[in-house]
């Protein structure tokens, strides 16, 4: 089961990783475009790192490649929240922020986990989340806390997001059994952090806490929104159409 | 975004050495005028601190004060200690 866990943790990080990637070029300034691209690598490469120890564990000889190219969207196990479009800015911020908070808690939890890898592993990501998490809630305070339109597109951009961060918290059979093993953290302890996390850095940046309380799940357990399948179309075109092939 | 001020970057690559300066950038304010400097100047492992000023801080000599301001300097070899013995044990001048 740790397999998947390691899948669950890497598909978040390729998926998020992917949609920060569409803003390459396409950024409001030179340095947020190379802002979100250093985001997007630092993600892919920790996807890599977690689905090559996927790889190994598993022990039939596949790659880490196979993992991110060769599988089909019921078998992605990340969170809706990370195959969110970029939308505008604002929304790419706010998918960000809900995400690298989560994330954040996530590892610093990790770090003690009793799987010796997965602690080392996640001690280096947090030096990286660390930043990730800063750069985000410094872009929520100025957007919520900027112009009438800033705050007006940051308001509604965290409303719309809102209702795909329950499903971080949620446990999911595999965040369970981690749980149980003392592998992972127990979700439901990580909720209290996070939420006041979010709260705090929203009631700074003049933003109200969103109202919906209904919240979307299933993409642990490989339901997905349509924007996975995009996703994956662009992202495994090639090795789809050319198995095998290398730069 | 457009009227964000403009900012120059000094990055100390190592401890002990001096910033130096490696280019400017555009920011609303100086924690993030840090941070992109961060993602757009020490991405390649460049630096261990930077520094950021906004480039209006800063004043520029005149290019075309050069002569009055750098002429000058130029035939006063006696203001280089060249003309010294260096003993062996005196390391890095």
């Amino acid at each position: 089961m740790l397999y998947n866990y390691l899948l669950q943790l890497g598909d978040n990080a390729l998926i998020l990783g992917h949609r920060l990637g569409e803003w390459c070029g396409h950024a409001p300034e030179l340095e947020i475009d190379m802002a979100l691209t250093n985001i997007a690598l630092d993600l892919t490469g920790q996807a890599r790192s977690l689905y090559q120890h996927a790889a190994e564990i598993e022990g039939k000889g596949r790659t880490e490649d196979d993992i991110a190219y060769l599988r089909d969207a019921w078998e992605f196990k990340n969170v809706l929240l990370a195959e969110q479009p970029n939308g505008d800015f604002a929304h790419t911020i706010a998918r960000q922020f809900f995400y690298d908070t989560f994330n954040f808690f996530l590892h610093r939890e990790l770090v003690g986990s009793r799987d010796e890898w997965l602690a080392g592993f996640a001690a280096k990501s947090l030096k990286e989340i660390t930043y990730h998490l800063r750069f985000s809630s410094e872009w929520v305070l100025r957007l919520g806390d900027g112009t009438d339109t800033s705050h007006e597109k940051m308001q509604a951009a965290v409303e719309e997001l809102w209702m795909y961060t329950g499903e971080l918290k949620i446990p999911s059979k595999t965040d369970q059994e981690m749980a149980a093993n003392g592998v992972g953290p127990d979700l439901n302890l990580l909720k209290a952090s996070f939420d006041e996390k979010v709260a705090d850095v929203l009631q700074k940046a003049n933003l109200q806490m969103p109202s919906t309380t209904w919240m979307q799940g299933g993409g642990k357990d490989g339901v997905h929104s349509e924007h996975l399948g995009f996703i994956l179309a662009d992202m495994q075109y090639l090795q789809r159409a050319y198995p095998g092939q290398e730069w | 975004m457009k009227n964000w001020p403009l900012w120059e970057v000094f990055i100390r690559s190592k401890s002990g050495l001096h910033h130096k300066h490696v280019g400017s950038l555009h920011a609303a304010d100086a924690e993030m005028a840090i941070e992109n400097a961060r993602d757009v100047y020490t991405r390649r492992n460049e630096g261990v601190s930077i520094w950021v000023v906004e480039s209006k801080h800063i004043t520029a000599s005149d290019p075309d004060d050069s002569d009055p301001l750098f002429e000058p300097a130029k035939d006063k070899v006696y203001r280089h200690p060249t003309f010294y013995d260096l003993p062996d044990e005196v390391k890095y001048m």
